[in-house]
């Protein structure tokens, strides 16, 4: 009698869990579908399922100037902010990843606060504070407003890694004579490469993809493509749209598996 | 032969010295000048934000959107977190494969298929008139509910993975042992696994609940131009109305208010984690 109760109380939670996640599964996984076979489409007008099924906005993509123009800024950026990210917020990272003292505690929170603090508020506050300075918005201060936006992730992944990391294999290469960029050479950064790897890909996604900050900071001639996407989207909803969505999804897919490959990224993330 | 590792923080915390902390300065400065002539420093700006129902109100309804939010991510996140936990390594690869899909995928995008999934000849209004729950389309873009739940997707990854991290920490054991003593499985989760997932749990929130208020991007394309919340009224001062000092003054409360709910919630995670391991 009270096994089968327990059996049906397991039963019930499995199922009522089970469902949850299932729909919030559908729910994350759904809208990626939807755009990239909505960016098949060989109508006009953006109908999900798809009238019938071209390749005629892709094409079409190949005569968007302006679009090619602000994804080709947006990769630039994102490539500047990610190395500019990954050789500060790696240093930053093995500073404080070992050290429980307070600057450490106090560095480690000012670097992360980006994360927490509303990223328009402080894209606004770059824009004020540069004017002040007497300087127009360009794209190196595009790429720095990324930096402070995009290190986060790079020192987060790469301190993960670190504290994996044995002290007694640095110990171990010290006193073997090695000095400290040999060790950081040959020892820490092979050990550590996947996390910062992938604090990279994550850096460099969150800049290709960033409004807020790049809304203030870019100067009038350089659009980047999120933006552009946003004001299409807000006034005309242009079938290219769609066709550089579904480019957009399709790309990150294979980066992702790419990242999964060689940065073990589900790893990091968790 | 060893320098001191300590100075390699140092070219990133100058950068955030010169490019993040003296610009937060400058603005809690500006915020705090006069009309007119931007010299005096007074607490006009301020005086003129709470003394006006529209501002709160907006202050109000961002507030309440990230509480929301926050809570149909938990609602759906728990649980994914949950089967995550327990599910084989190579399953739990391809889970947290599929839930960090969407934070990768850029927002715009992420936006724009929501855009096709809720309009009114969208995919969930064919579904809803096929099975016959309604008689006619129902307005979803534009209005608030339709907000909550595209934030709550967009959003959702960031309440999963610190929840599936303390949940993979927690030794199996301690279920296991609330089990032979003779709790039923709802009972183990809600006094045993809950509880001591609640420092990942509040994490989860935290994250969650600082970028559903500041998606702007979300926040403007599926609310709207008539559903304003903070980032949007920032954006209409600064750019649209050319009005800097004010877009200041709504850009610092807006901050001090997402800092007070971290701060509460970081203050019961504190609690939390003395009360699981008392």
């Amino acid at each position: 009698m009270h096994s089968r109760h327990a059996d049906w109380e397991a039963l019930s939670l499995r199922w009522v869990f089970g469902a949850l996640a299932a729909v919030a599964i559908v729910f994350l996984v759904a809208p990626s579908l939807i755009v990239i076979l909505t960016s098949f489409t060989s109508s006009y007008s953006l109908k999900f399922p798809p009238e019938g099924l071209s390749l005629r906005w892709y094409a079409a993509l190949a005569d968007a100037h302006q679009m090619q123009r602000a994804a080709w800024n947006s990769l630039l950026v994102a490539f500047w902010t990610t190395l500019i990210s990954v050789v500060l917020g790696t240093g930053g990272a093995i500073a404080i990843a070992r050290s429980r003292a307070v600057w450490a505690r106090a560095c480690d929170l000012l670097f992360m606060s980006p994360l927490l603090l509303p990223a328009l508020a402080f894209g606004f506050a770059a824009l004020v504070y540069i004017h002040l300075l007497g300087f127009q918005p360009s794209i190196p201060f595009l790429v720095l407003g990324h930096v402070i936006v995009c290190a986060p992730f790079v020192l987060r992944t790469s301190i993960a890694a670190l504290s994996q990391l044995d002290p007694a294999l640095l110990d171990a290469s010290y006193s073997l004579g090695a000095n400290w960029w040999t060790t950081f050479r040959r020892i820490t950064l092979p050990l550590i490469g996947r996390g910062v790897g992938a604090g990279a890909f994550l850096a460099f996604m969150a800049s290709f993809d960033n409004v807020p900050v790049s809304l203030f900071l870019a100067d009038a001639r350089t659009e980047v493509l999120p933006i552009h996407l946003w004001q299409q989207i807000e006034t005309n909803l242009d079938v290219r749209t769609a066709a550089v969505s579904g480019l957009i999804v399709i790309a990150t897919l294979v980066l992702m598996v790419v990242a999964e490959k060689f940065a073990g990224l589900t790893r990091q993330m968790r | 032969m060893k320098f001191r590792e300590s100075q390699l923080a140092l070219p990133l915390a100058a950068l955030f010295v010169a490019f993040f902390v003296a610009p937060l300065l400058v603005l809690i400065g500006l915020s705090l000048s006069g009309e007119p002539e931007l010299e005096a420093l007074s607490l006009q700006q301020y005086v003129k934000f709470f003394t006006d129902r529209f501002n709160y109100s907006i202050l109000w309804s961002t507030i309440l959107l990230g509480v929301k939010a926050t809570l149909v991510c938990l609602v759906f996140g728990y649980p994914i977190a949950w089967i995550c936990a327990r599910s084989s390594p190579r399953w739990q690869s391809v889970i947290v494969f599929l839930v960090i899909l969407p934070i990768l995928t850029s927002v715009v995008v992420r936006t724009f298929s929501w855009i096709v999934i809720l309009g009114r000849h969208g995919v969930l209004n064919k579904t809803v008139l096929w099975l016959g729950l309604a008689d006619e389309p129902l307005d979803l873009l534009f209005t608030e509910f339709g907000v909550v739940m595209v934030l709550a997707q967009v959003q959702l990854p960031l309440m999963v993975l610190p929840i599936l991290t303390v949940l993979s920490r927690t030794d199996p054991n301690l279920a296991d042992a609330s089990k032979a003593l003779g709790a039923g499985e709802w009972r183990t989760l809600w006094r045993i696994t809950v509880p001591l997932s609640l420092p990942g749990v509040i994490a989860g929130c935290i994250l969650t609940y600082a970028a559903c208020v500041t998606a702007f991007v979300t926040q403007t394309l599926i609310g709207g131009a008539r559903l304003i919340y903070m980032p949007l009224h920032i954006y209409q001062q600064a750019v649209g109305a050319n009005n800097w000092p004010f877009a200041a003054t709504i850009s610092v409360i807006f901050m001090v208010a997402v800092l007070l709910v971290v701060w509460v919630l970081n203050r019961l995670a504190r609690v939390s984690r003395g009360f699981t391991h008392a």
